[in-house]
This record gives C-alpha cells, structure tokens and sequence, in this order.
C-alpha cells in the first residue's frame, strides 16, 4: 500500500508498520496490504482523533488475544485499554498471517504489537519536542497525553496535520516484563460488555440486506458419490432455488459435488434440501470405530514397529464441538466476494475461495468477527467456500451456518491413535530404556522430557478413515497420556514415588521440576492419605513454550469415575495477563476431562453415529472438580501461549489416580465412557 | 410477576379451523410487540434470530442439549430451539438483549464479567438467562443446586467453575436477580 493510500483509508496521523525479521510472513498478502514493505507483521495507527487501532491478521476465538494484544499497545504507548481500537483477521485491513495455531500469538505477535506501539510513542515524543521547543527528555507521557513544563496535549492533537509512517524492525528493545504497569496485570476481557448483553456478533449472527439462508447436501456415507438428482420438488417450493457446483478441490468424505439450495429463511431452507430426491453410489468398505486400532497398524508406512514387550494404548478420534459450529455469510458484488466467517485462518480461507472462483486476492475478502471458539477445529473454510458458492448462484448474500449434526459430521476431528510403548526402569529410579511408537496421532511431545540415554521414538504415519485436523495440542495430549501413565508403570514396577521417580528423571530441566513441586505442595501430595475406592495421581510435560504439573484426586464407585479435584501448575514465561491465564488453564482442564474419561467419536460403515450433543458427551457442570491453579511467573523469560498446553496434563493424572484407587491401569482413551469396567478392555 | 396480558388475536390465530398451524402476527419480546408474519412452526429460536434480528440467542445443537438457546418465557427459562413460535404467542418473551434495557447491567451480568466467567463468550447469553432464572426461584443456592439448575447449559470453553462463583456473586448482590 502507498503512503498516501495509507491515510486515505484512516485519516492523517502517524503510522508504524513493524517488519517482521522472523521472516514468518510469506506470500499471499493483499488488499490494503498489497504494497506493504514485505514481511510486515503488525501495523498501528494513531488518528488525529487521538484513536489508537492497530491491526493484526491473527484471531480471537476465546483465548483472549485482543485483550492481550490491546494491553500490550496500552503498555508501551501509556494509553487507557479503552481508547484502543483492534483490527484482526480482515484480509484486506490486516497484514498476511499463516493461522491462528500453534499458542503463536503471545510470543510471536505480542511483542511485535509492543515494539510497534513503543515506536509510535517515541514518534509522539518527537513530534511533541518539536512543537513546544523542549528537550525530549522533559517531556512526560502517561493516560494519551504528553507533558512538559506547561505545555500538554492529547496523542490525537500532536497527530494533527501529520501523515507520518515510520518502517521498524521487529528487534528494538522492549520494556522489561518486570517494568510491566498494564501488561502482567488481569486486564478485563475487552469485548465483555459486548458479550453479556448479546451485542457481540459472531460470525452466525451477521447480516445483510437481501440475506439467503443456504443448505447443502451431504452424502449419506463418507466416500458415497452423486448418482443421480431430483431436484423438481425442491425447486417447487417458493422462494427456492437450488444449485450445483464442483469443487476444483474435492473435500475428503464429501468429494466434489456440491448440490445446495437457497431460501428465505433457515426452515424453509431445510424443507428445501428434505425435498431434494438423490440417488448415491456407496463407498468401499470403511473401518469402525472399533476396529480402527488394527486399521492404523495395518496400513502405516514402511510396516509396524517389529519391537517385542511392547504395551499397547489406544486413543479414539474426539471432535472440538466448537459451540458455534461452523458459519459464514458470503455476498457478491461486481465480481469481487467478501465473506464473513468463523475461522482461525482468514487468509487460508481466503486462498481457498481464490482458487475455487480463479480471482486475484484482491478481490476476495474475508473478514472474521471474534467467534464461538475453534480449539484447532477451524482452521478450512468450509462454511465459507459453500456460502460462496450459493451467494454466487443465488444474485444474493447468502448465510450458511452449520448445523450440529453437519458440524459432528463433516468438520474434521482430533486424530485416534495407537501408541505402543516399553521401558524399564532401574532399581535407583533412572529410566533405563525407552521405546515410543505413535501411529496416525502425529508427533508433538513424541519425545520424553525425561532422560532417557537410548531412546527410540517414531512418528508413524498411516491411513485415517476420518477427516483429521488440528486440535488443542493435537498429538502432545495422546503422547502425554501414553508417556505419564507408562511413567506411572515404571515408578510403581519399582515401587518409587511417582513425583520422586519423575524429579529424579527431569534433572535436565528446571522448569518441569519447578511445576512438578509447585502442583505437588498445593495439592498436598506429600500427605496425600489413601482410602478405599480412592485415588492420587499426578503427571507432567511441556508443549508450545509451556510447561505443566498436575496432580489428580478420584473416586471410582462400581465403576463411576469421579474426579473430586485437579490442582495445575503451569508456567508459560512471564505471564501477560494472570486472571485470563487462569480462566484457560482451567478451562484446559475441564475441556480435557471429556477426552480424558468419555468423550469419543462413534462411526461405521462410514457413518458417524455421535453426530448430536444428546450423542457424544460433553463436560458439564455437574463433571467439575475443584480446580486450582497454580501460575509460575517467570518474568525472566519470554511470554508463551497458554491456550493449548494445560490440557495435556489431565488425562494421564486421572488415569493414574484411577490406578491408585483400582489398580486398574487404563490404556485408552477415552477411560471411562461407561463407566471403568468396559473400557478396561479398549486396546486395540 | 408473570401475569402479563395475553396479546388478542395471537393465541386463538396459532391454529386454524383445519387444524393446520397459521401465522403468527405479534410476539411480546423485551417487553415490546413486535410484529412478525411467521408459521406457527417455525421454532422461536429462528424467529427471533432471522425475523427479529435479536441475535443475542444463540443456536448451539438443535435439540435442547446445551442451552445456548435459552430465553425465559413469563420468566422460566425455555430452550427456544424447540420452541415453537405458535406456543408463546402472547406470551412475556425475554431475551438477552432485554435483561439491560436502559444500559445498566442485571447483576447477572455484572457478575460474570466480574468472575471472568466466559472465554469465547458464545454460551453466555443462555448462561445469564439461565442462572437469572435460577436465582428468582432461589435467591441463594448452594453450589449444588447451582450445579444441577445450571447442568443442561455446555460451556465449551469450560469456564464452568467461574459461572459457578458469578452465580454466588450475584446472589450476594440481590437486588434484581
């Protein structure tokens, strides 16, 4: 974008646009952004109005992002939280971004967002030496106004008459996290108001003039291929129109035939595709849910581990259940779409509408409002490419929210694993032997933090019978599971501590000891008292710059696992906002107890079966333990993401507990989806 | 406090002489009638979110599973994704976007937003809804009644402890809840 292109769409004032030296940004961007400098991460203005708005390509889905992101421009520029306005996740107002995954934006975009926001202080603070005549040195900035001697003025008024734009590199200096006056304090949520009175729109709730409700039709069967269509009936009903289209690239499970309809409103739209008459061509053979495990060693690359004494796990697939499923209002105009969709990857959706349609990205534009949460599960623009595709046939905005059983049906899921695993540990409590094989779930955390001299670990990759993706932590929740209950395996084979035989094994790294000690003396694990049908575990791990401890307490009553209380101990760095950090560890773990004890994807024959909510289970009230967490501020080291992390930790704590209260070591997961007994026997 | 006025020629049009649903002309919503032109059918939730523009209700599952839907109906909470519009014809609809009408906060919602009790935010509407439903049949519950008045509502985030201590927080406030 040129300068002046710059403050015709924002108005005079000052800009910084702060170059990204990682070099993380890549080809593709567009829109206002075309003719950036390359690699710009994050820009921020500063209007003559004395508006702060600064732009991110990254999203918000409930981590919180745009209130630590606003806080870290309040910090550095020393503005009120409240006169900061965020851009994030428009591709045509915010600057290329890869996705947001990962726990990649606190520590790659928050202290860019802080070293541009330092930066335009420092430009207030040479327009303000200029204008009274003064030292830079006395002058003062505090609350958006600058001060010295006599003289005082609001950011807004030393912007006036200004059209500056300053390029920085992503490498100037940083106010020290122990310096830290609104950062590292619990800044409250930004958009709250918004959300308790209903005011928010997410994605599912945008309108426009003209709006269409679309529905699309799915095969009956995964893989099942259009035989045939009649549409005359649906086509009867007023107001309905359908449409066919071809993806230039298929869907796995769904393919590339798209047959849809259009109506005035959501049930009408139903009515419509109820009505559509289609004939499919079944696909082959697919596995069950049962029956995956042998399918995953069956056809993983290269052949199975050949390893003898190994024990088998198994993890089943699970879905994210975002609680707004998918959704997405598409709108034609001259040629060019705009599109409003729950995503984390504004851009990566946008590259997908750009190859379906053959457009320039300039002339697809995607916008995210802050959505009903994703956990990894919303990364492809699904809702977005058949809102478009319909918007497109219909001459009209179309809306195309996803139903429930379309969104346990036709999102991708957390992949199922087989995890085969064996050691030995020696009699002082040093781990011996090591031997790690995870089939199809990937390989985050595949490597024990533990010493272990000789170890063998290996990703296999195999076949999926279902649409996998990304998930909060993805594999590191099944290798940690595996990891942490073996660890459990060796502690009790040799009769040791389980906290005492891991401390003795993480003596390469400070910091899992750190949370291991700090979960062990909140939860009292040292005094921990065994009673009948009662027990205590405890694991540990790090993933995504943080590390964390958990310690468990169960009840297991004819079979009924109950968890009566989790203490967590993470640490992720100096922490940016303590009561937000809070809210996601604990919600980590409550997300986590459903993987852990009954949450489970149930297909055949290409089916899904646990395709509603009264079908596949959730957490709910009445599973919450007593949560506490422990946060371990490190204000020395650089900030981590915490969105994904502090789910790891809770299903090898309560398997373990579950040991300690039955003696019943638990090799899948989900543990307990009927209570403990039948899963006791899930090993594939 | 619910003995609100039944609205003439909304209760009596829900069914015709054939028996067939007809439409409905008016709903009480926030304390307004609003005019609408909608099948007796049709669920409240689509009515209110497509005909109304009051969005505040959220669709979560279709089925009455996780409440995100939830609105009160002469002041008890009513999953309005199987509601059918024709059942509360000339009833008191109230829904998120009506618990602050002059901008001041319900205590409800100031306490959650004192709690942090939220993260994407997408349940809360029927959370708050919910939770002042439960208060106005028990002003002060204990945690186990919160738990079991609140168990149809999912929060996906899993912020349930923290509803739990907005739900006492604002039972300690009184006043409107």
């Amino acid at each position: 974008m040129r300068r002046r292109d710059f403050f015709a769409a924002l108005g005079g004032g000052i800009a910084v646009l702060l170059v990204d030296d990682a070099g993380a940004q890549q080809a593709g961007r567009g829109g206002m952004n075309r003719q950036m400098p390359q690699d710009v991460g994050a820009w921020l203005h500063i209007g003559e109005d004395g508006v702060v708005t600064a732009y991110t390509g990254k999203v918000n889905v409930g981590q919180n992002s745009r209130t630590s992101l606003t806080a870290a421009v309040a910090e550095e520029l020393r503005v009120p939280v409240a006169s900061v306005r965020f851009i994030m996740g428009d591709t045509a107002l915010t600057p290329f971004d890869g996705g947001t995954a990962g726990s990649q934006t606190t520590p790659m975009m928050w202290p860019q967002i802080r070293r541009a926001a330092a930066t335009a202080r420092e430009m207030l603070l040479d327009l303000a030496a200029q204008k009274w005549k003064v030292d830079r040195a006395s002058i003062s900035t505090a609350n958006g106004r600058a001060a010295s001697g006599s003289h005082t003025a609001g950011f807004g008024e030393l912007t006036q008459g200004q059209k500056l734009v300053q390029t920085i590199a992503a490498n100037v200096p940083l106010t020290p996290a122990t310096e830290w006056k609104v950062a590292g304090t619990s800044v409250p949520k930004v958009t709250g108001r918004e959300i308790v009175t209903g005011a928010h729109k997410y994605p599912s709730d945008i309108k426009r003039p003209g709006l269409l409700h679309g529905k699309i039709l799915y095969p009956p069967q995964f893989g099942a291929k259009l035989a045939s269509l009649d549409q005359s009936a649906a086509a009867a009903i007023p107001g309905v129109k359908v449409v066919r289209e071809v993806l230039t690239s298929p869907r796995a499970g769904f393919g590339g035939d798209v047959v849809g309809v259009v109506a005035p409103d959501s049930e009408t739209a139903s009515k419509a595709l109820a009505a559509l008459r289609a004939e499919w061509a079944p696909a082959a053979a697919q596995p069950s849910s049962d029956d995956v495990y042998a399918y995953f060693k069956q056809n993983a690359e290269g052949g199975p581990a050949a390893g003898a004494g190994l024990t088998t796990y198994t993890i089943a697939y699970i879905a994210h259940v975002p609680l707004e499923p998918r959704a997405a209002l598409a709108e034609w105009n001259e040629g060019k779409l705009t599109v409003w969709t729950g995503t984390q990857s504004p851009f990566g959706v946008r590259r997908e509408l750009m190859a379906q349609f053959q457009l320039p990205e300039e002339s697809v534009h995607v916008i995210m409002p802050d959505m009903g949460s994703g956990y990894g599960g919303k990364h492809q623009g699904d809702a977005a490419m058949e809102a478009a595709i319909l918007a497109k046939a219909a001459g009209r905005p179309v809306e195309r929210n996803w139903t429930r059983e379309e969104e346990l049906t036709w999102a991708y899921f957390r992949p199922g694993a087989v995890i085969e695993v064996a050691g030995k540990a020696n009699p002082d409590g040093a781990i011996a032997e090591w031997e790690f094989h995870n089939y199809n779930a990937g390989a985050s955390a595949l490597r024990t933090p533990y010493h272990v001299p000789n170890a063998r670990e290996q990703f296999h990759q195999t076949k999926s019978p279902l649409r996998q993706g990304s998930y909060r932590c993805l594999a590191a929740t099944a290798n940690n599971f595996v990891r942490e209950s073996y660890m459990d395996e060796l502690a009790h084979s040799i009769g040791m501590d389980p906290l005492a035989f891991r401390l003795k094994n993480a003596s390469n790294d400070d910091r899992l000891r750190a949370v291991m000690e700090a979960a062990a003396e909140r939860f009292g694990w040292a005094k921990r008292k065994k009673t009948p049908n009662h027990g205590f575990g405890m694991a540990a791990g790090f993933e995504k710059g943080g590390h964390v401890a958990t310690c468990a307490e169960v009840s297991v009553t004819n079979g009924a696992v109950k968890v009566l209380r989790v203490v967590e101990a993470f640490e992720c760095g100096a922490v940016v906002n303590p009561e937000h950090l809070r809210n996601q560890v604990e919600g980590a773990i409550s997300m986590g107890l459903g993987g852990a004890l009954f949450e489970r994807v149930e297909f055949a024959g290409g089916k899904i079966s646990s395709n509603r909510l009264s079908r596949y289970r959730v957490p709910r009230f009445a599973d919450m333990p007593a949560i506490e967490s422990v946060l371990v501020d490190r204000k020395d080291l650089t900030s981590a993401g915490a969105g994904e992390c502090p789910i790891i930790g809770i299903a090898p704590a309560v398997g373990n507990a579950i040991f300690d209260a039955t003696g019943q070591r638990v090799r899948s997961l989900p543990m307990a989806p009927q209570g403990l007994v039948r899963a006791a026997g899930g090993a594939g | 406090m619910d003995n609100h006025a039944g609205i003439p020629g909304s209760v009596q049009g829900s069914l015709r002489h054939n028996g067939t649903m007809a439409n409905i002309r008016e709903l009480d919503v926030n304390g307004t009638r609003r005019r609408i032109d909608a099948d007796a059918g049709r669920t409240l939730l689509s009515v209110l979110r497509e005909d109304l523009d009051l969005t505040g209700t959220k669709y979560g599952c279709g089925e009455g599973q996780c409440a995100a839907c939830t609105v009160l109906i002469d002041g008890q909470p009513a999953r309005s994704c199987v509601t059918k519009v024709g059942a509360v014809a000339g009833k008191r609809i109230v829904t998120i976007e009506g618990l602050a009408p002059e901008g001041r906060l319900h205590p409800v919602q100031e306490a959650f937003l004192e709690a942090d009790a939220m993260q994407c935010g997408y349940c809360t509407a029927g959370m708050i809804l919910g939770a002042v439903a439960l208060l106005r049949s028990n002003p002060n519950p204990s945690d186990a009644e919160i738990v079991s008045g609140m168990n149809g509502h999912i929060c996906r985030c899993g912020t349930y402890p923290r509803i739990v201590r907005a739900i006492h927080r604002a039972a300690g406030k009184g006043g409107r809840a």
